[in-house]
């Protein structure tokens, strides 16, 4: 071959191929314009009915990320607990993750861009922006205790020659000051484990100011381990557990538990009974990736991706007796907070 | 195209190029070299705008959590090592590096058209498998092509012009993908497109501009050697084997570094998942300088010295009271320990096997490199929760700071006991 027909070989495969994406891209490009034009399927209400406080005394309210495509996409959303099908009403926020009580509000988000980062940010009933941190990587939990101490869980990226292993790194912030679970003691049956590979994530508050509630992981293990926050502690206290939430009551937790035998997991959503230590597993098929959030103290809420619509979910609510049905929730919606 | 002639067993580099050091004749980079260069920035932006975007994909766009990606990436590094001596040495016996590489590229090339398709973790983990094992595949006869195309006294050059260009798409490829989140922001089918189209030009430009060359049989026929297993024992490989294990075992992951960093330094905590930038930034800017000096100054030189601006790292980051300053330092040191020991190390393993087992020598020495910074990560964990970040950083620190002084010690040794070195005449270097 002719240094002449290489070239040509050359020149034209990567035209095509070059061209071939750029179609695709701008094909992607105006489907997305299309979407964000589209009005989405859910009614919304776009100011803010009632604009509240520092502290929110309005009726319970439900916060959740809107997935419905349009231009409110991946913003904060809130309907009442009233009427979670209702018209939704949006704030300007955008979050991948989120948790909201009375008078706290975090947001976990990515900040794209050509150097990508992620923040958590704190604000206070009104939306006032209090505060920000940042994640060392990808947003995947957060949580508010008492006295608006906060847990976030980030996966950690950005290690270009390290073996490629995600790891998470989960931290409490509270009264200005930031402790890795990492740096707390854990023990499995009174023996401390410092395994290279123990991983934390999904932390859930206790209502007493102390104790909390996460997972842990060495190998393929996962543990439900009860923390101190005081005395810097984990207890591992049940198998197979992750991202656990504590009901509203405090008398049961419920988790993620991973019933497949392979090495692909699959989640079912499983309530502990904390008096009696019994679990039970409810009835709800789909594998659940999500940290579970309370309804009452009889319902819990999750999301669930929607089957061939990348980006968009939707959240399910379902009973914590064997025999409970799931049932739809929040259209297009993720990562729920029930502000009571 | 120069195929190299020299007949050298046992031959360690240092001593076999002489002839470099006294000829200072500028000799340019074959273009083979350059291809290859080539293939590999298309197949890096390939990979790496894929391996970026990834993990928001899996979480943000499926809504998974990658934790048991993770599980199983530990499995897939395990196979692409095995992969990777295989194909070292198929490479040789076959004496047809390019077919073997094409083989690599090429299901690279296929796991991409299989992305496509993939929305489970499951299959998703799959593909990222089949990448790893495309990788492990193409490496060992790609470097062997280098050195098959290069005269011996500028191996160090040539192998630092073809980092250069791999670095160069490894930088890219994620600018690339975040570039085209920031327009389309779920664009994640997008990149995909796109890094298989990267994939394509890799391989067109490999099948195109890179000769199938036999390197076995274009040799002169009296040069020859069966090939046998028993080159993988030869002293200096095993020399260099040993010398690398050793530092490999005290090689711990960048990432761990970035943790200590990030602990220390607020400006490190805000730009973390960025901070691999600035490390590949510095390597792809020092390729080529310390492959130039590998070749003047001695390749084993400056794999130690790259391996004491890795100590030099370890203390930056052990030191109480880091900043911006500390920071960028760390960054460029662990530049400069890549230029100096990445494309260094092949150029060392070619040139410390016959060259009918190039292919072989390389895969071996990237494989024990690569498990014994697997073992050393695992430890340094350990180390890590026991000791607490600066006493385990500190603690490496010793390790390496001793197992440079006792390499500094064997090597001179070496040479003082006399000729290790191929004494055979040698037909003169740099035929073009």
């Amino acid at each position: 071959m002719t240094p002449r027909a290489r070239w040509a070989i050359v020149v034209v495969i990567t035209t095509i191929a070059l061209g071939a994406a750029s179609v695709y891209g701008a094909f992607a490009f105006a489907r997305y314009q299309q979407r964000q034009q589209t009005p989405p399927d859910v009614a919304i209400i776009a100011a803010p009915s009632s604009p509240a406080g520092p502290v929110d005394n309005g009726p319970a309210q439900v916060y959740f990320r809107n997935t419905a495509s349009g231009a409110d996409f991946g913003h904060v959303a809130s309907v009442p607990l009233s009427s979670p099908q209702g018209a939704r009403t949006i704030t300007d926020q955008v979050c991948d993750r989120l948790y909201a009580t009375r008078t706290d509000r975090v947001c976990l988000r990515t900040n794209p861009g050509i150097l990508t980062t992620f923040e958590a940010v704190e604000f206070n009933a009104a939306w006032t922006q209090l505060r920000t941190w940042p994640l060392p990587g990808i947003p995947s939990r957060v949580r508010i205790g008492a006295d608006d101490t906060v847990a976030t869980t980030a996966f950690v990226t950005g290690h270009a020659y390290a073996p490629t292993t995600f790891s998470t790194a989960t931290v409490i912030e509270r009264g200005g000051q930031s402790v890795n679970l990492e740096d707390y003691t854990f023990t499995i049956n009174g023996k401390t484990i410092t395994a290279a590979d123990r991983n934390f994530w999904g932390v859930t508050f206790a209502s007493d100011g102390d104790t909390f509630y996460a997972t842990a992981a060495t190998g393929r293990s996962t543990w439900l381990v009860r923390g101190s926050m005081s005395r810097r502690t984990l207890t591992a206290i049940h198998d197979t557990v992750e991202c656990p939430s504590l009901s509203p009551d405090g008398t049961h937790i419920a988790y993620k538990k991973n019933v497949a035998d392979g090495l692909v997991p699959d989640w079912r959503i499983a309530v502990l009974d904390v008096a009696t230590n019994t679990e039970t597993v409810l009835a709800e098929k789909h594998s659940v990736d999500d940290q579970v959030e309370w309804l009452d103290d009889s319902t819990v809420l999750y999301g669930l991706p929607r089957a061939g619509q990348t980006g968009d979910s939707d959240v399910w609510s379902i009973g914590i007796t064997a025999s409970a049905a799931p049932s739809l929730f929040i259209r297009h919606a993720w990562s729920p907070a029930v502000v009571r | 195209m120069y195929i190299s002639v020299s007949d050298r067993p046992g031959g360690t580099d240092d001593e076999a190029d002489d002839a470099a050091r006294v000829s200072r004749r500028p000799v340019r980079v074959a273009p083979t070299v350059v291809a290859l260069g080539f293939v590999s920035l298309f197949t890096d932006i390939s990979s790496e705008s894929v391996a970026a975007v990834l993990p928001l994909y899996i979480t943000a766009a499926l809504g998974l959590s990658p934790l048991a990606y993770g599980f199983l990436d530990g499995l897939y590094q395990g196979v692409s090592a095995i992969v990777r001596i295989a194909a070292g040495w198929a490479s040789d016996r076959g004496d047809r590096p390019k077919l073997i590489a094409l083989l690599g590229y090429g299901i690279s090339m296929l796991a991409r058209i299989a992305l496509l398709f993939s929305t489970g973790l499951g299959a998703i983990t799959a593909v990222v498998a089949f990448d790893r094992i495309g990788k492990g595949i193409r490496t060992a006869p790609r470097d062997a092509m280098i050195t098959a195309s290069s005269a011996p006294p500028i191996l160090g050059r040539a192998f630092g012009v073809h980092r250069t260009l791999d670095t160069v798409g490894a930088m890219v490829g994620p600018v690339l993908a975040f570039v085209v989140l920031l327009v389309i922001p779920d664009g994640y089918s997008t990149v995909f497109v796109l890094s298989l189209a990267c994939a394509i030009i890799g391989v067109t430009i490999l099948g195109a501009f890179v000769p199938n060359m036999r390197p076995n049989a274009e040799r002169a026929q009296s040069a020859r050697h069966p090939l046998k297993m028993r080159v993988l024992l030869a002293p200096a490989l095993r020399r260099l084997l040993i010398i690398a294990a050793l530092f490999g075992l005290l090689t711990v992951g960048d990432g761990f570094i970035y943790l200590v960093l990030q602990s220390k330094d607020s400006f490190a905590t805000v730009w973390f998942p960025l901070l691999y930038v600035g490390t590949n930034f510095a390597y792809l800017a020092l390729a080529v300088p310390f492959g130039r000096l590998a070749d003047r100054w001695g390749r084993m030189r400056v794999f130690v010295l790259g391996h004491g601006a890795l100590l030099a790292t370890y203390v930056l980051a052990a030191l109480p009271g880091i900043g911006v300053v500390t920071t960028v330092a760390c960054l460029l040191l662990l530049g400069v320990f890549y230029a100096a020991t990445d494309g260094v190390l092949a150029a060392l393993a070619a040139r410390s096997v016959p060259a009918e087992a190039t292919g072989s020598g390389i895969a071996a020495a990237q494989t024990v490199v690569a498990l014994a910074r697997f073992a050393a990560s695992t430890g340094f964990g350990v180390l890590w929760f026991t000791l607490g970040r600066t006493g385990a950083i500190t603690t490496v620190a010793i390790g390496l700071a001793v197992v440079l002084a006792v390499v500094v010690i064997l090597i001179r040794r070496m040479v003082r006991s006399g000729p290790v070195a191929d004494q055979r005449p040698r037909p003169p270097v740099g035929v073009q």
